[in-house]
């Protein structure tokens, strides 16, 4: 496999990983409108997930579809990052992993709609609008939980503190993300990283909540070697292509 | 020959909002017929997961067939499709229908902390208005209320 379409995999992983993640809280959603809203953000991801792997089943070029790379795939075979993959938790935690991600994303996105690889940049200018929708949630809820009730403040806290150690994976640079910027297809991820940890560093003032201290930062999961959790985020993904190989409806 | 494929395409309803056609969406972006009188239909897709769409691309192959003609849907991702190729036409009968239209001349789209647009209650045509959910039934729609009449409505979000 090539070093895009390795690329164009990152991105599509992340977005069907988290999208699958939320998608979990369909029907447990704590009030009717926030349920609604994460599947419909699930929703937006798992279909941007859909455009990359079908950029990405076209690279490859060894006939392979889209439902073939997101079904047919093992752990080790995915490349998203640590953070999407990790558990929901409680309300808060799942919003404070999407604040995390949305925040990269957004800044990520808004370089790769220019990027120099066509197709990418696409997909990133139709997925851009969405993305901005998601960010702007995920940072209110940061805000109403964190400057909330004690407790809300005290649990969403605790999330900020547990999730911050994913959070480096995302904006270090590996071999793969420099070669891309390189070639005007990626973004300087450092740049990504003074964006992020202003806008972080913003929201977390508003809502009163402390920023961890800089520390150990988990790594993996761009290379696919990822935590317990992706094996069955895709047990359940892969369930009906797995049982009934090649079943369609 | 093109005006009778594009009278049969302007029939076409989305099948969320059955009120508007594909052609008030904007969805339709070309529309050509090469010499063996296949058409090819260029759409392009309005939010990225919406399940609409695959439904879209078969009612107009359905339509197209039924009136006798080959043809071919292509989809194109660039320029985005955006709430301002929705036509005046298409506004009117989105409010009528309940559903506020999107607001115009929204064009910065991309502020991260942009403040929710003022919408018109579609039932009693209030400004007194307030956002329930950036997120509503469904992608492309948000949830308002109405603080004169008290009911809540749905309202086309820009993109």
């Amino acid at each position: 496999m090539d070093d895009k379409t390795k690329y164009v995999l990152r991105l599509a992983d992340n977005a069907l990983i988290l999208g699958q993640r939320l998608g979990e809280w369909c029907g447990h959603g704590p009030v009717l409108e926030q349920d609604i809203a994460l599947t419909n953000i699930a929703l937006d991801l798992i279909g941007q997930s859909r455009m990359l792997y079908q950029y990405a089943a076209e690279c490859k070029g060894d006939g392979s579809t889209e439902d073939d790379l997101a079904m047919k795939r093992d752990v080790f075979d995915f490349y998203n990052v640590l953070l999407v993959e990790q558990p929901n938790g409680d309300w808060g935690h799942t919003l404070v992993r999407q604040f995390y991600y949305d925040t990269y994303n957004y800044y990520l996105y808004e370089f790769l709609c220019n990027s120099k690889d066509v197709r990418i940049a696409e997909i990133a200018r139709k997925s851009f609008k969405e993305i901005s929708y998601h960010a702007q949630f995920s940072a209110e809820w940061i805000i109403r939980l964190g400057d909330g009730t004690d407790e809300s403040h005290e649990r969403v806290q605790r999330s900020i503190n547990d999730l911050w150690t994913y959070t480096g994976e995302m904006m270090t640079p590996d071999e793969l993300d420099r070669k891309m910027e390189a070639e005007g297809v990626g973004p300087n991820l450092d740049d990504i990283a003074t964006k992020w940890k202003r806008k972080v560093n913003e929201i977390l003032d508003i809502a009163t909540l402390k920023r961890p201290e800089e520390s150990f930062m988990q790594t993996g999961g761009k290379v696919g070697e990822h935590g317990e959790h992706l094996g069955f985020v895709l047990a359940e993904l892969q369930f009906m292509q797995r049982a009934y190989p090649g079943m369609s409806w | 020959m093109i005006d009778t494929i594009k009278n049969i395409l302007s029939e076409v309803k989305d099948p969320e909002i059955p009120v508007l056609t594909i052609e008030d969406m904007g969805i339709v972006r070309e529309v050509s017929i090469d010499t063996s009188n296949k058409v090819t239909v260029v759409i392009t897709p309005t939010y990225s997961g919406c399940p609409a769409m695959d439904t879209i691309e078969d009612d107009i192959k359905k339509a197209l067939n039924e009136a006798g003609y080959e043809v071919n849907v292509k989809t194109i991702l660039d320029p985005p499709w955006t709430t301002d190729w929705m036509s005046e036409d298409g506004r009117k009968k989105l409010e009528d229908y309940g559903i506020a239209p999107p607001v115009k001349g929204m064009k910065d789209k991309r502020t991260l902390f942009g403040k929710a647009p003022e919408v018109r209650c579609p039932h009693c045509k209030s400004m007194n208005t307030s956002l329930v959910s950036q997120f509503g039934s469904t992608p492309c729609k948000s949830l308002y209320k109405c603080a004169d009449c008290a009911e809540p409505f749905d309202y086309f979000k820009c993109i």
